[in-house]
């Protein structure tokens, strides 16, 4: 018997299975042929393109577009994967509307871009589809590399090494690869459990180990790995998460954002999974979204993101702040946590209106209190369990342009690295560069 | 509103658009359908020669290529005249005529290249009422591998003998359709005029093979793995029809001869620019076959508009108005001077005029800082490429140099007498005036 939507507390089956169904489906479904061709015959083919420009990974939108245009979606996807290994899942996640789409002449001249994300997932998925992997190894070189983190970062770096012919073992803490794209990503942006099936595609290439449940600690010391590997690279995301610093902190309700995205995202029964009745985000990026648009659809009555600046600082993007309203969740701006209200289960949210003053964000005095039976946080994630002896810059392992840590033969990328924006494209980007660069030394 | 109101040939019609000869006149029925939409008249579909009539193949008859969203540019088909009996053909045309007489009924003719196959077809067709006649000296297959069609538009001595026979054993206007199929399609126009033609009617379609089958290796349509060329038409025959109809209207021998224009005219523009050029009313097909009969409604609230707007009342006001203005390259004005510019504020930063020039012309497009794109007239011979590749109309323009402004190019000064190559220093036949 389903609870209804006004179940008070943090209960599962506010909705039933096809209303679930429903809720958590493709966001962007996948283009028809016919929708495809239509979508392609808009762009421009630009010179010095600055779709290409602004994708972290370079990828050559207007020459995969014309692929797909004149018929040929797995050249589309060779020109995509060359560049971006993992093509289909950025294709899915990227927030394109700050990037490749953002800077489209079509966007800027319309208002409405070439739909570039939709169209590399024509091209990607047709490739995937129809099972070819269309990369193959380089002659063995007998070097060894090891990879810390299963993530995209590492995936991308470790596809990278293994096609030019060294040897990778990947070290995954969890039970499965995969990092974010796997863990960290709402569910309706990455359906039919395609992070799974992309790793599998991906490490068709051959010469990629993965070995779970290893992190970096006592067992799995750094000096370990550059002693048994001849290189080294490091993606061990952020593991730590901000904390809101407020009294009450540990009440039943109180969450963090990333593990209940992390427990959606393994849930093979959306029923069984319990959200409050009047849930409250705090936070302003992606994963603030993530986690309430996911409480919206799985039945929670009221939901509020609680940013503490106002619309134009927010990290998540314009599309995303429109999707979030989209589903009912309430945007509520220039407000910040002072208070959990509560005994033993959090009741409540006290917020006090903000004014930014020179960048600075002050309280008002004036406050709110909003009901809340569970409560998300979702102030950024910290590097967790890094290896001593790095240098650090920001709380991140310092890092150059190619990737190389302050020590010898170690490389490191993706979000636990200094530099670039804290995304799937970005992370796939650095391992690859890096992977170029470990390449490079390997055969010097 | 303007009247539409057309006399071709003395020939009555209430618009000036007609459907051509062709799958769509085929049958009574679609007749009657057509002109229920508004069309001002039809060529029946082309009748042959009594006795059991020509068959089709049994596979597809047309092949296409598309532009964006499939949108169909181009058609070919390889269907032959009518495959009715004779007989069911002509009394349908007396229904149907009798039923609309305001509307213009001609009849399109195709028999052998005999005296007598013509002597015995057109009383036929003259006891139809029907308003005139129109001869299928075009279409480019299959009857032309049995000497008809464009095997005799092709050879203009064909032409003017069978001209000549029609005038003879009919008394009503005789139109000569011609085929594209030449080199020259000002002697065909000829021949037809010196036979005793009212008029012509151009384009027919266009020998064509529209696509290859990359799997099977065969030309489309494919029937059974092969294919033969078939007749091309369309919006992408226009601009080759359109200069056929233009050299007709302004050729010494045949200026003044009515022109019926022929050729991918689908909207009210293209309409107007074919009547512009010399023809006295249009013929559609592809743009029906395509979208159906309905759309001469929009043609005629188009053309009608378009006349309000310019003050003209009747067709016949702007009719070959266009005439004059086309010329030899030989007398183009050789110290007209234009350059191209761009309009910053409509650019939207595609980089495609840059490409263009760059990479295939004349290197006088700078992209500098932050993508603005820049005309370096010290290299634009402006020869717009620019203007045609852009996405955004009217954000390039040719714009004409002022008089006595110096052209960085050349270094020369822009000057108001008009002169052109046959007076041109660098030409060897030159006849510059002493």
């Amino acid at each position: 018997m389903a609870n209804s939507l006004m179940a008070s507390g943090i209960v599962a089956q506010r909705l039933n299975a096809e209303e679930l169904a429903s809720n958590f489906s493709d966001l962007h479904p996948a283009y028809a042929p016919h929708e495809a061709a239509v979508a392609a015959d808009r762009c421009y083919f630009c010179y010095d393109a600055p779709c290409t420009t602004a994708c972290p990974t370079d990828i050559d939108i207007p020459m995969f577009i014309r692929e797909i245009q004149t018929g040929n979606p797995e050249a589309a996807a060779r020109t995509i994967l060359e560049q971006n290994i993992l093509g289909g899942m950025c294709a899915r996640v990227c927030p394109t509307e700050t990037l490749c789409e953002e800077v489209c002449v079509r966007e800027t001249s319309e208002g409405k871009p070439v739909e570039i994300g939709r169209l590399q997932r024509f091209a990607t998925d047709t490739l995937m589809a129809a099972g070819v992997h269309p990369f193959e190894r380089a002659a063995l070189t007998g070097k060894r590399v090891a990879v810390v983190g299963a993530g995209p970062a590492g995936l991308a770096c470790a596809h990278r090494l293994a096609m030019l012919g060294h040897e990778v073992v990947i070290h995954e803490a969890k039970p499965k690869a995969g990092g974010l794209n796997n863990f960290g990503i709402a569910a309706y942006k990455s359906t039919d459990n395609f992070a799974d099936r992309e790793i599998e595609w991906l490490l068709q290439i051959g010469g990629i180990t993965i070995e779970t449940g290893k992190a970096l600690g006592p067992d799995l010391s750094l000096d370990h790995l550059t002693s048994g590997f001849d290189a080294v690279f490091l993606s061990i995301g952020l593991a730590g998460v901000n904390a809101l610093r407020l009294q009450g902190e540990d009440m039943k309700g109180m969450r963090d954002a990333v593990d209940f995205i992390e427990e959606l995202r393994s849930s093979s029964d959306l029923s069984t999974l319990p959200v409050g009745r009047n849930v409250v985000v705090i936070g302003g990026g992606m994963t603030a979204v993530d986690a309430a648009v996911q409480s919206k659809l799985l039945g929670a009555e009221n939901v509020t993101i609680a940013y503490r600046r106002g619309r134009d600082a927010m990290p998540a993007s314009g599309f995303e702040q429109d999707l979030a309203a989209a589903k009912g969740v309430k945007l509520m701006f220039n407000v910040m946590p002072v208070a959990l209200k509560g005994d033993g289960a959090v009741s409540a949210v006290e917020l006090e209106y903000t004014s930014v003053i020179d960048g600075k964000v002050t309280g008002t005095g004036e406050t709110i209190e909003l009901p809340a039976d569970q409560v998300f946080k979702a102030i950024g994630q910290t590097l967790r369990g890094a290896p001593d002896g790095l240098s650090l810059d920001g709380g991140k392992i310092t890092v150059n342009e190619v990737g190389r840590t302050s020590k010898d033969m170690v490389w490191a990328g993706g979000d636990c690295a200094s530099g670039g924006d804290d995304l799937t494209v970005t992370a796939v980007a650095e391992g690859r560069d890096a992977a170029m660069d470990i390449h490079a030394q390997l055969t010097s | 509103m303007a009247d539409l109101t057309s006399d071709f040939l003395g020939i009555k019609s209430p618009n000036p658009f007609w459907l051509a000869s062709a799958p769509p006149t085929d049958k009574e029925y679609n007749v009657r359908r057509a002109f229920e939409a508004g069309w001002g008249g039809v060529v029946w579909k082309t009748l042959g020669a009594e006795g059991p009539p020509v068959v089709n193949v049994n596979g597809p008859r047309y092949g296409a290529i598309y532009g964006a969203d499939r949108r169909l540019l181009g058609l070919n088909n390889i269907e032959l005249i009518t495959d009715r009996p004779l007989e069911t053909n002509l009394e349908e045309m007396a229904r149907v005529k009798a039923d609309y007489p305001d509307r213009a009924l001609i009849a399109s003719i195709m028999v052998p290249c005999d005296e007598a196959s013509w002597k015995a077809i057109l009383p036929r067709v003259a006891e139809t009422n029907a308003d005139g006649i129109e001869l299928n000296f075009g279409c480019p297959h299959g009857m032309s591998e049995r000497g008809m069609g464009a095997a005799v538009g092709q050879v203009p001595e064909y032409i003017e003998m069978v001209t000549r026979w029609c005038k003879q054993y009919y008394d009503r206007p005789v139109i000569v359709k011609l085929t594209p199929n030449i080199t020259d399609v000002r002697y065909p126009a000829r021949a037809a005029k010196n036979g005793g033609a009212d008029a012509v009617s151009l384009i027919n379609t266009i020998s064509s093979i529209t696509s290859v089958n990359l799997d099977s290796f065969s030309p489309e349509p494919s029937i059974d793995g092969k294919g033969s060329h078939g007749g091309y038409c369309g919006p992408a025959v226009k601009p080759i029809a359109m200069n056929m109809v233009a050299e007709i209207a302004r050729d010494a021998e045949t200026h003044g001869l009515p022109i019926s224009g022929i050729g991918g005219i689908t909207t009210w523009r293209d309409a107007a620019e074919f009547m512009a050029l010399g023809a006295g009313n249009v013929q559609v097909c592809t743009a029906a076959m395509t979208y159906g009969f309905r759309i001469v409604q929009e043609m005629i609230s188009g053309l009608s508009q378009w006349m309000d707007e310019k003050g003209y009342t009747s067709i016949d006001d702007f009719v070959g108005m266009a005439v004059p203005n086309v010329t030899d390259w030989q007398y183009l004005n050789l110290n007209y001077v234009a350059k191209a510019k761009i309009d910053q504020d409509a650019c939207i930063k595609c980089g495609r005029c840059y490409a263009a020039c760059e990479d295939t012309s004349h290197q006088a497009i700078w992209m500098k800082e932050g993508r603005v794109f820049e005309v370096n007239d010290a290299e634009c011979v402006a020869c717009n490429l620019c203007v045609e590749v852009c996405p955004v109309e009217g954000c390039i323009s040719m714009e004409p140099m002022e008089i006595g402004q110096t052209d960085p190019r050349t270094g020369r000064v822009v000057v108001e007498e008009y002169a052109n190559w046959t007076s041109h220093p660098n030409n060897p036949m030159s006849r510059a005036a002493e």
